[in-house]
């Protein structure tokens, strides 16, 4: 939990990523020029989630990479592995849920809101935040042990990324078109599952890359 | 020669020549290219069990730090990069005369896309390392976490939507009631055969590059 009021420290970087996900939205309704056009559900949800995607990736990167040198050292000596990791997958899963909760409204109120079943699409949401908090800290704890840190966070995270975002964008397909929950039951359950296990993996696999820089 | 190269030889001998000569059954739609069968699917049985034998050398090396088990883990990524094309491509041929289109977007067709993106960037991620030692332990890690996705990605998220891969989605196809035993007699032997050429070629491939070493680390003593 030191990791929050660590991270809360340095303000300006979630300004800056709030910021972002701000313009990218509004970048979306001038490109589309929704008053004129209106988007249809699959295009508005697809446009949401890559909003989302590119959000998280940006934001999470920067949890290992912006590290000052020094740090590294004083981490090591003060908390076990374990521990920073599940801190950090904690930090980023706590922001990204924040970010995904002042997204959907704001890109509902400029671009509409189709979604017949809000509930289904907020649990959706939050469990994907999740997901994707957990997947992209052990992928940017990877990339930042290499040289060239933001290409390869892309090329890893992407299609390390990709099957959450199709389970996502299926469940909530489905509750835009206010279909009955039984029928997304199956997806929430991979959902949860692949979040068990992706902290289970970065549990396991982290002390080896944090071990002897 | 082991004796398993022997019996690769004469399983995927028998596949060729079986696969395309013996009686298979009639069906709609498929017809005679339900024949793909013996050579498009043991790609990616021969792909998941390259996927899984490299991730086994990354544990391993891990645990007891075996420069072997690294190169290893590589090698057998390499080559079952080059069955997932082999797949991919055997699957677009037979797609492009069966669902009349190279690529059609079928959810098993774009999951093993997807896999392969994520081998690829594991070469990728490999390229961008100095020291060997740390090249080695974090691409191990990226190895396990790659599979671990690869599984979900590959066995469940194509079962939630219908496929156009025959025998899903209510199209005609080889399911347990009419996989039936002219198919099997011949479709079993492929995918032990396909594996083991690419367990076999895995191999070489690693002693290749482990003489290569021995051999350039040599002359590097000539010239001292």
């Amino acid at each position: 939990m030191k990791d929050v009021r660590l991270e809360l420290r340095q303000k300006y970087a979630i300004q800056g990523i709030a910021l972002y996900l701000f313009s990218a939205i509004f970048v979306c309704y001038m490109v589309f020029q929704v008053k004129r056009v209106s988007l249809s559900p699959p295009v508005w949800n697809a446009l949401f989630w890559i909003i989302l995607l590119f959000n998280s990736i940006n934001s999470v990167s920067k949890s290992f990479a912006t590290e000052p040198e020094g740090r590294y050292l004083y981490y090591l000596q003060l908390a076990p592995p374990a521990a920073i990791i599940l801190s950090k997958i904690a930090y980023n899963a706590l922001l990204l849920i924040c970010l995904s909760l002042i997204a959907y409204p704001v890109y509902s109120l400029v671009l509409g809101n189709p979604v017949e079943d809000q509930g289904l699409y907020l649990l959706n949401l939050l469990l994907t935040a999740g997901c994707f908090a957990g997947t992209l800290t052990l992928v940017s704890s990877i990339a930042a042990r290499s040289g060239n840190n933001g290409t390869l966070m892309a090329i890893l995270s992407f299609p390390t990324v990709l099957p959450l975002l199709l389970v996502a964008i299926k469940v909530s397909q489905s509750a835009i078109d206010g279909l009955d929950r039984s029928v997304s039951f199956d997806e929430i359950s991979i959902l949860l599952a692949l979040n068990v296990l992706v902290v289970a993996l970065s549990y396991l696999l982290f002390p080896y890359i944090w071990r002897h820089k | 020669m082991n004796w398993w190269k022997w019996l690769c030889v004469v399983l995927l001998m028998y596949t060729v020549l079986g696969g395309l000569l013996f009686d298979v059954p009639r069906l709609g739609i498929l017809n005679e290219s339900i024949r793909n069968i013996h050579f498009h699917v043991p790609m990616w049985f021969g792909m998941i069990f390259l996927f899984g034998f490299s991730m086994w050398h990354s544990i391993n090396y891990l645990r007891k730090g075996n420069p072997d088990s690294d190169s290893l883990a590589v090698e057998s990524v390499n080559v079952g990069i080059v069955f997932g094309v082999a797949g991919l491509v055997t699957g677009m041929v037979w797609a492009r005369y069966t669902w009349g289109d190279w690529w059609s977007g079928d959810p098993k067709q774009n999951a093993s896309a997807i896999g392969m993106l994520i081998y690829l960037a594991y070469i990728v991620l490999r390229g961008s390392f100095d020291s060997a030692d740390q090249r080695a332990r974090i691409c191990a890690v990226f190895n396990i976490f790659a599979f671990f996705l690869l599984i979900p990605l590959l066995f469940i998220l194509p079962r939630l939507t219908d496929s156009l891969h025959p025998g899903n989605g209510g199209n005609p196809g080889f399911n347990s009631y009419d996989l039936d035993s002219r198919l099997r007699s011949v479709f079993y032997p492929a995918v032990v055969g396909w594996s083991l050429l690419g367990y076999w070629m895995t191999i070489s491939a690693w002693r290749f590059k482990k003489v290569k070493q021995a051999f350039e680390s040599w002359q590097i003593d000539q010239h001292a």
